[in-house]
């Protein structure tokens, strides 16, 4: 038989994991963290429908109970050695794991916010990531620090995308809807709230993300001010003064807000990074897994029996991510039965 | 139509087929980090100038693209050189440069045409 690794216990890593079981293959799954699901169990609720996050991470956790799966949380993966015709999976802790096969399914990091320090994140106090937000939504309040209910609030579009000055250079896709989702999930909190979005451009790519804008729009009255953040400061009472130009109407202007929600792009994961400097596997400018081709290849690497699937190839939404992670079962099971 | 011709006063609207590209091409050619612009708006809202005058600089290059050349040099007197434009970027834009450049070639005409 032959053996079957999953590297990373997302969306994707699990979507992998559960249709390989299903076709009676065993699978080992190597998680870092001490629980399963990836960046979605830090969410509240999925865009485009508000569905529960928590809801769809439940519907994997009797993959946990499957006899046929060998479960490996605190389970950092160091490197694969490449030399032998049975992989070998390599963990920081020394342990080795050989495989036939192996799924990359690692996922993204959101962008450390604080390389953009003209935007005062660690700095001054009500300067938020959307990643805390999220935190807020499940634990149901939205405060600032001092205990404030935030009267006026601005989501700063493309924090750490679509910029040179960080090295970023791609647009992360989902950052656009993500803060629309956002600015009607906290009205739905704070009714009273003023709350404005910053964009460059609104990218709305989904078939329901446009609806959703014009909900932003019509039933929760969000506003829309086409400027990028230049800088953010802190008054004396700490609340954020923004500093934009307006560009529709080519005027600089200026808004004192309670709190700003910087919205961080997704990052190639440092398990991917790491092949930017040395050889093993593809990756591309922006770090992320390079499948052989963005078609009908965009499963495999050029090595034989290394898959990809998820936000490992780049920022995905979770459908997409599951969609994805669905092709690449199909593609281990060609192989698997090829050979 | 003819009769209605009159409607299309100059500058009312920007007519592509007639525009003055000339001074556009030369800055492109000395600074070609001009070219990817998205108009995003960060210069300006840190611009010295701009926060104390009426000086827009990315409304000045945009209208250097679309050949309304006629009041670029009176503006650009506004500018201080101070290079903040540039310092906020998120295109990695040379946006001194173009000013410079623009001066440079506004002059360069000047003189040719004396
Ligand atoms: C703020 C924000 C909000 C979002 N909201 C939505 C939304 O509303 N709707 C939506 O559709 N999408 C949303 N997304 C996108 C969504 O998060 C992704 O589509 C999804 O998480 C991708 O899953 P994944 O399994 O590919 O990656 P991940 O969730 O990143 O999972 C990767 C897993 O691999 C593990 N791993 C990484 N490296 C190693 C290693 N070396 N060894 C072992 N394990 C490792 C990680 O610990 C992690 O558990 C949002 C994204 C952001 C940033
Ligand atoms: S999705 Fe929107 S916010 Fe995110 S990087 Fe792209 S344009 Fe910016
Ligand atoms: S900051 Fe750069 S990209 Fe943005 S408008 Fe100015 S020159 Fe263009
Ligand atoms: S160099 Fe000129 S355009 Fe740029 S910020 Fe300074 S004054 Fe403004």
């Amino acid at each position: 038989m032959k053996k079957i690794a999953v590297i990373g216990g997302g969306v994707a890593g699990l979507e992998v994991s559960k249709q390989l079981l299903e076709a009676n293959i065993p699978v080992t799954l190597i998680e870092q963290s001490s629980k399963i699901g990836g960046n979605i169990k830090n969410y509240a609720y999925l865009f485009p429908d508000f569905y529960n996050a928590e809801e769809l991470l439940n519907s994997y956790h009797y993959l946990i109970t499957d006899p046929n799966l060998q479960l490996l949380l605190n389970t950092e993966v160091a490197k694969i050695d490449f030399s032998k015709k049975t992989y070998n999976i390599l963990t920081k802790d020394g342990i080795s794991v050989p495989a036939d096969a192996i799924v990359i399914a690692t996922g993204y990091n959101t962008f450390d916010a604080r390389l953009k320090e003209e935007f005062g994140y660690g700095i001054y106090e009500n300067v938020i990531t959307s990643v805390q937000l999220e935190q807020m939504f499940k634990n149901k309040e939205i405060k600032t620090p001092s205990g404030k209910i935030p009267e006026r609030i601005g989501f700063i579009h493309c924090v750490g995308s679509r910029d040179a000055k960080v090295g970023n250079t791609y647009c992360s896709r989902l950052c656009c809807v993500t803060a629309i989702k956002q600015a009607i999930e906290t009205k739905k909190f704070l009714p009273s709230a003023e709350i404005f979005c910053f964009y460059i451009d609104l990218r709305m790519y989904g078939l329901l993300f446009e609806d959703l804008y014009l909900s932003a729009q019509r039933d929760y009255n969000i506003q829309f001010v086409r400027g990028r953040l230049s800088e953010a400061s802190e008054m004396l009472d700490k609340r954020i003064l923004i500093k934009v130009e307006d560009t529709l109407i080519g005027k600089p202007l200026q808004m004192s807000a309670d709190m700003i929600v910087l919205m961080v792009g997704m990052e190639a994961s440092d398990f991917s990074k790491q092949f930017k400097y040395h050889n093993g596997l593809e990756v591309n400018e922006h770090g992320f897994f390079n499948p052989i081709n963005p078609h009908n290849l965009r499963n495999l690497t050029s090595k034989d029996g290394i898959f990809l699937a998820g936000t490992a190839i780049g920022p995905m939404s979770v459908g997409e991510t599951l969609d994805h992670a669905r092709g690449t079962a199909l593609s281990v099971l060609s192989f698997i039965n090829a050979n | 139509m003819g009769d209605l011709d009159f409607i299309k006063v100059k500058h009312l609207h920007i007519d592509y087929d007639i525009l003055d590209l000339d001074l556009l091409n030369k800055v492109l050619q000395e600074e070609t980090s001009f070219q990817w612009c998205i108009s995003c708006g960060c210069c300006t809202a840190s611009c010295s100038a701009g926060n104390h005058t009426t000086f827009n600089v990315r409304r000045i290059s945009l209208l250097l693209r679309r050949g309304e050349i006629e009041s670029l040099e009176k503006e650009l007197e506004k500018c201080m050189l101070c290079g903040k434009c540039t310092l906020v970027c998120p295109r990695d834009i040379q946006l001194r440069n173009v000013v410079m450049s623009i001066k440079k070639n506004i002059l360069k005409y000047k003189m040719s045409s004396l």
